[in-house]
């Protein structure tokens, strides 16, 4: 494995926040639950369903699972970063290596209605919410 | 090293601008891979949410500029609910070191990922020199 080649400062930086990460861990979370950080996730609501979006640049669809429970999602894979033999390498920022998420939503979701797109880097996540979950209006007779 | 090495988030670093821009957009550093080989100059930068037609590459005065836009009316009708990652504009530039044959940069954007070629000037690419 080739360093990255970074400067001091960067390296002091990115030390303070791995410690910080350490308290502000997903440990204790009540929104999600995961093994490893990464993909970084944004979680939106349209309507009643769920748009999960998570930035996973350069994977082949192919390194990519994704299964889903009643409200739990589990999203893993490969990131690979290659480089032709015989190049000087001036940066290297680009991380690569085995990624494993699950989340875990405040929803019931339905697995069969799912829906995964992966485009331009973007992974999207359809979360349809289960019907049952739904909010019923009650009528009083 | 551990082989099964986690992989970790990356942070992404918000550009210092020189001057403001109209628009009060955020601007966020691509992360970038950048190695040479004996014909070309290679720089291979991270955007995701880019599409081709949002990605702007100049080269002018031995400085590379990439810009890359991101559709935000995608976003309209989201509401937030849990965020981990900034979204928004990608800018970066690199002062480029050996002469560049402008005309026949190649940029090619897949999956979020951006790589140009940059090819050298004849006399910039290296020589083996013979000892008499």
């Amino acid at each position: 494995m080739i360093t990255a080649f970074a400067d001091p400062f960067d390296a002091l930086l990115s030390l303070q926040r791995e410690l910080e990460a350490r308290f502000a861990s997903d440990w204790l979370h009540d929104m999600t639950t995961s093994r490893g950080p990464f993909p970084p996730i944004n979680v939106f609501q349209q309507g009643d369903d769920i748009l999960a979006l998570m930035e996973l640049p350069g994977i082949d669809k192919n390194d990519l699972q994704i299964q889903a429970q009643a409200n739990t999602i589990r999203i893993s894979g490969r990131k690979r970063v290659d480089y032709s033999n015989g190049v000087s390498v001036h940066r290297r920022e680009r991380v690569s290596g085995e990624f494993d998420r699950t989340l875990s939503l405040p929803v019931q979701v339905d697995p069969d209605r799912i829906k995964a797109q992966y485009r331009d880097g973007l992974l999207a996540l359809f979360l349809p919410r289960a019907e049952s979950d739904k909010p019923h209006s009650i009528k009083i007779k | 090293m551990a082989t099964r090495q986690e992989l970790q988030v990356q942070h992404k670093r918000e550009l210092d601008k020189k001057e403001e821009s109209t628009i009060p957009a955020r601007a966020f550093l691509p992360t970038a891979d950048i190695y040479e080989t004996n014909d070309a100059l290679n720089v291979v930068l991270e955007m995701p949410g880019v599409d081709k037609s949002s990605v702007d590459i100049h080269v002018e005065d031995g400085a590379l500029k990439i810009e890359g836009r991101l559709d935000f009316s995608k976003y309209q009708g989201l509401q937030p609910l849990y965020t981990e990652y900034n979204v928004g504009n990608y800018s970066r530039s690199f002062r480029l070191s050996s002469k560049i044959d402008q005309n026949k940069i190649a940029a090619e954007l897949k999956d979020g990922v951006l790589s140009l070629v940059l090819p050298k000037v004849e006399e910039a690419k290296p020589r083996t020199i013979q000892v008499k």
